[in-house]
């Protein structure tokens, strides 16, 4: 898994290649995102278009990002889900909890 | 790898083998490997290309190797607790109108009634605790047990739709 960082008016997006499993280091989104908090910088947007695989533990590490951020007053939010994704967190009601969008304009524009 | 047929396979083979021979229907694939977490890449790939071999439509072998993948995780990390002198068993049994899988390892087990509910509201934002919730959401049938000679065996099995046979036999 790789993660590409760039910033576009004031949020900070992740661009998130390839596998968010236990056996890919999962730890990777939760340690980037910890260290983007230490800067300051808490408008978090994670673009996952480009995300091939997630497993239980990849879930639990989009989970544990998001009360990180949410916890220290930031805003942490999903972008481009895949259909497989998107099915994943909806049976576990986690739809509900996040926002998500299609769109990146909109995305940055709702922070 | 073997399979009851006696023949050697590697993933790649399994991937093509469907195109050679045609829609496997019945037979046994078994595999054993040790308790570390870099067989999981390998155990998706074999999960993904069997379920292809037994006839599933892409979203049918994705959510069996998902479910695969969790219940191996958890042989590894809670069964077996990573000891890598302890085995993770995993069959396939092929049936003509379904697929059981067997996933077992040489742990004690767990009583699934007092595992929390994933959908609880207080349980949400929990980082763990999901992945047997997704096996129970995407297989037919998940049950539990121990085994007679010691360990644990969870056994999932998947339907073929009567569909997704047609389309596999006009590939």
């Amino acid at each position: 898994m790789t993660i590409e960082t760039r910033t576009a008016n004031g949020v900070t997006i992740l661009d998130i290649h390839g596998k968010i499993t236990i056996g890919e280091g999962s730890a990777e989104v939760r340690n980037t995102v910890r260290e983007l908090l230490q800067a300051g910088k808490k408008s978090i947007l994670l673009n996952l278009g480009d995300v091939s695989y997630v497993d239980s533990s990849g879930i639990g590490e989009l989970v544990s990002s998001f009360t990180t951020v949410t916890n220290q007053g930031g805003q942490l939010k999903l972008l481009s889900l895949t259909k497989k994704l998107r099915e994943l967190l909806a049976i576990t009601k986690l739809l509900t909890v996040f926002d998500t969008f299609d769109d990146e304009a909109e995305a940055i524009a709702s922070y | 790898m073997t399979n009851s047929w006696g023949r050697d396979y590697d993933t790649a083979t399994l991937g093509r083998a469907r195109k050679i021979s045609g829609p496997i229907l019945s037979g046994e694939l078994d595999i054993s490997f040790g308790s570390s977490l870099d067989y999981l890449e390998l155990v998706q790939d074999v999960s993904e290309s069997v379920g292809r071999l037994a006839g599933f439509d892409d979203d049918g072998q994705y959510w069996i190797s998902l479910s695969v993948r969790e219940s191996v995780t958890n042989a590894i990390l809670h069964g077996n607790k990573q000891d890598l002198a302890k085995k993770v068993a995993l069959s396939f049994h092929f049936e003509k109108h379904r697929l059981v899988i067997c996933v077992a390892d040489e742990g004690r087990g767990f009583d699934e009634s007092i595992l929390p509910d994933p959908l609880d509201p207080s349980n949400l934002l929990k980082p763990s605790g999901r992945g047997i919730f997704y096996v129970r959401s995407f297989m037919d049938e998940v049950s539990y047990r121990n085994l007679p000679r010691g360990g644990w065996e969870v056994r999932m099995e998947k339907k073929l739709k009567s569909n997704q046979g047609e389309q596999a036999d006009d590939d």
